[in-house]
C-alpha cells in the first residue's frame, strides 16, 4: 500500500492536540500495510511545530505565505497538489471545525468521497476499513475506504495524545506548492466571548442538554450547581436555542473541561458533546433513554426524567450539608 | 437578495433504531424521520437575511416520507418556494444526494440566479461526505463551512466559522456563494400548526425529474451494528428519593460531598 498521511492541524503557533492523536492512529496503519507514516503540516513560517512531528517517518512542509491563515480552499489546493506528486493511499484528516473544512474541499476538488466520523481504522491486505460513528452515536457502520486516495475523517480521541508524541528528531522534507489568491478571504479571529464564569475552572459543573425541555428548567440546573458551588453548562442543542450564552458550550465548538464532577441532565452524548467532558473525573448522568450514548461514558448513570431527579437531589445535598 | 436553501430529513434518533435485515442499514420500517437539524438553521439564517435583505427563498429537497410536511412548515415559517427531486429513490449517500443537488441546481430552469446556497453544515448519516463542499465545486462558487453568522453587502458575505474554544473566525465570501450552516444567529422560528395548515391549503410543492448523475462510490458498508459497549455506567435505580440518596452516598465515598 502508498503512503498514510497525516494532515497535521496547526494554528497560531501551536500543533492541535489532535494531531498526535492521528499520528498514533496512522502509525497503526502504516505498520498494519508495510507503508510509511508521513505527516503534511501546510504552514508559513512554521518549521518549528514541523520539528513536534518526529512521530511520522517523514515530515513534508509547505511553507507558503498564503498558508499563514485558516483559509481551507488555500490548504485543499495544496494538499491536491502533493497528492498528485506524491500518491498516498489515504489522508487522515482531523475532523474539527477547523480542518473539516479541507477536507471535504479536497474531496470535492479530487472528485472523490469524503470519509466521515471515522473513530477507527485498519488496513488488512491492501484494503482498508473505517469505523464510523452514525446516528449521534446510535449505530456504528465497518465500511470499506476504497477510493484512491482515501480522504478520512477522523474524530477526536480515536488514540491517545501521548501515543503520537514522539522525541524523535523530525525528518523534514520541504516540498513546494503553488498557491493563487483563494476566493474566501479571511479577515481575523474573533476572542471567545467573556463571561462571567470560566466553566473550565470548576470542579463541579451540570451540563443541560435537550432534554431540559425548557429554557425555565434550567434555573433547576443552577439550583442544583449553586448546592456544591459549581456552573451550569450545557450542550450545541441548548446553546443553539440561546438559553445559555456560548461560554458555557462544552464540546467540539466550545470549551473542553474536567472537573471532579459532573451531572448531565438531559444530554444524549452525541461524539460532538463527549468530546468535551470524557475526561471529567466523575461523571454521571440521567436521561430518559436508556440506550442514550451518554451512559457508555459515564460512571453512574439513571434513567429517568431530570426534573424529578435534580430536585430530589438538590434537597438530600442541601440536607446532608445542613 | 434570493437565497436557495437545502434541506433533508434524517431518522429521529429519539426513537430507538435498528438494523435491517441486509445487516448494512437502518431498518426503515418504522423509522421516523425528522428535518436535519442543522439544515432547520439553515433555513432560519435564510430567513434572517431575507428579512433584513428581501429577496426570495426557495427550498429545494430530495423527495421522501413526510418531506412535504417539511417542507410547509418551512413555507409557513415564511419561505417563498418549495421544490423537490423527485424519482431519485431512497438516497442514502451523501455524496450522491451532493450530485444530485448540484446537478439540479446547475440545470433546472429558474432556480438560479441566487446569492447564496445555505445549508446544514453536517447531518447525523453523512457517512461519504458533507453536502455543500460538493456542490461549491459543482456549480464553481465559493465555499464556507460551519458558519454560525453572515451578513451580505455589496455581492460579498461576512461570515463567522467557528473553531474551537469559543474561538471564531470572520471571513469575506464573495457571492454567489455556497454556505455550510452549524447554527443561525437567532434558534430557528416556531410557527404554529394552523399556520401550517393555512401553508398547505394555499401553496403548492414543486417537482422535478431527479437528473441523472453518476453513482456514488468509493464508500462501501460492510456491516451496521449498534456501538459495542466498552464501557458502561453503573445504573442506580429506585425512586427519585431513592437514587438521590444513593448518589449522595457515592458522592460522598469519593469525597465529593
Amino acid at each position: 500500500m502508498a503512503n498514510i498521511w497525516v494532515l497535521a492541524e496547526a494554528g497560531r503557533g501551536q500543533v492541535s492536540e489532535i494531531t498526535f492523536e492521528l499520528l498514533a492512529l496512522g502509525r497503526e496503519v502504516a505498520t498494519q500495510s508495510g507503508a510509511p507514516l508521513e505527516a503534511v503540516l501546510l504552514g508559513s513560517n512554521a518549521r518549528e511545530l514541523a520539528q513536534k512531528l518526529g512521530a511520522a517517518d517523514t515530515v513534508l512542509y509547505a511553507d507558503n505565505a498564503a498558508l499563514a491563515d485558516p483559509v481551507p480552499e488555500n490548504a485543499a489546493t495544496a494538499l491536491a497538489q502533493l497528492i498528485g506528486e506524491k500518491q498516498p493511499a489515504a489522508v487522515l484528516v482531523p475532523l474539527t471545525n477547523l480542518s473539516v473544512d479541507v477536507g471535504v474541499v479536497l474531496a470535492a476538488q479530487l472528485g472523490v468521497p469524503f470519509l466521515n466520523y471515522c473513530k477507527d481504522l485498519k488496513a488488512d491486505g491492501g484494503n482498508l476499513t473505517a469505523t464510523c460513528v452514525l446516528y449521534g452515536g446510535k449505530m456504528e457502520a465497518a465500511v470499506t475506504a476504497a477510493a484512491k486516495p482515501a480522504i478520512i475523517g477522523i474524530l477526536p480521541g480515536a488514540r491517545s495524545v501521548e501515543q503520537g508524541r514522539s522525541d524523535k528528531p523530525a525528518n523534514i522534507t520541504d516540498v513546494a506548492v503553488s498557491l493563487a489568491a483563494p476566493k474566501v478571504r479571511f479577515k481575523k479571529y474573533l476572542e471567545p466571548e467573556t463571561s462571567d464564569v470560566d466553566i473550565t475552572q470548576k470542579d463541579f459543573l451540570v451540563a443541560v442538554g435537550r432534554g431540559i425541555q425548557t429554557r425555565d428548567n434550567i434555573e433547576l440546573a443552577e439550583e442544583l450547581a449553586a448546592t456544591m458551588g459549581g456552573a451550569v453548562c450545557g450542550s450545541r442543542p441548548v446553546i443553539d436555542q440561546g438559553w445559555l450564552g456560548l461560554s458555557r458550550q462544552v464540546g467540539k465548538s466550545g470549551m473542553l473541561v474536567k472537573p471532579k464532577l459532573y451531572v448531565t441532565l438531559g444530554i444524549s452524548g452525541a461524539p460532538e458533546h463527549v468530546e468535551g467532558m470524557k475526561n471529567s473525573q466523575c461523571i454521571i448522568a440521567v436521561n430518559t433513554d436508556a440506550a442514550a450514548p451518554i451512559f457508555n461514558v459515564a460512571h453512574y448513570g439513571i434513567v429517568g426524567d431530570a426534573l424529578e431527579i435534580a430536585p430530589a437531589l438538590i434537597e438530600k445535598i442541601k440536607a446532608r450539608k445542613g | 437578495m434570493d437565497i436557495l436553501v437545502l434541506m433533508k430529513v434524517v431518522p429521529d434518533v429519539v426513537e430507538e433504531l435498528e438494523v435491517g435485515s441486509d445487516g448494512k442499514s437502518l431498518d426503515t420500517g418504522f423509522l421516523r424521520t425528522i428535518l436535519n437539524e442543522r439544515d432547520d438553521h439553515a433555513l432560519e439564517q435564510a430567513l434572517l437575511l431575507k428579512d433584513k435583505h428581501g429577496g426570495k427563498v426557495t427550498l429545494l429537497t430530495l423527495d421522501a416520507p413526510d418531506i412535504d410536511d417539511v417542507l410547509f412548515t418551512a413555507l409557513a415559517k415564511g419561505a417563498d418556494r418549495a421544490v423537490k427531486i423527485c424519482g431519485a429513490g431512497s438516497v442514502s449517500s451523501t455524496q450522491m444526494a451532493a450530485r444530485l443537488f448540484g446537478e439540479t441546481i446547475a440545470k433546472t430552469p429558474g432556480l438560479l440566479p441566487v446569492d447564496l446556497v445555505l445549508t446544514g453544515v453536517s447531518a447525523i448519516d453523512d457517512l461519504d461526505g458533507l453536502l455543500a463542499a460538493p456542490i461549491a465545486q459543482k456549480l464553481g462558487w465559493p465555499y464556507a463551512g460551519v458558519v454560525t453568522q453572515a451578513t451580505l453587502a455589496d455581492k460579498t458575505a461576512t461570515v463567522v466559522k467557528e473553531f474551537a474554544g469559543g474561538v471564531r473566525g470572520e471571513y469575506d465570501v464573495p457571492t454567489p456563494a455556497v454556505l455550510g450552516i452549524q447554527a443561525a444567529e437567532k434558534p430557528p422560528r416556531y410557527v404554529p400548526v394552523a399556520k401550517v395548515r393555512a401553508a398547505m391549503k394555499s401553496q403548492t410543492i414543486e417537482s422535478v425529474d431527479a437528473p441523472a448523475v453518476e453513482a456514488a462510490a468509493g464508500v462501501e458498508v460492510q456491516q451496521m451494528a449498534k456501538p459495542r459497549v466498552t464501557g458502561h455506567a453503573e445504573m442506580l435505580e429506585g425512586s427519585a428519593d431513592e437514587v438521590a440518596d444513593k448518589l449522595c452516598e457515592l458522592l460522598a465515598k469519593r469525597g465529593l460531598l
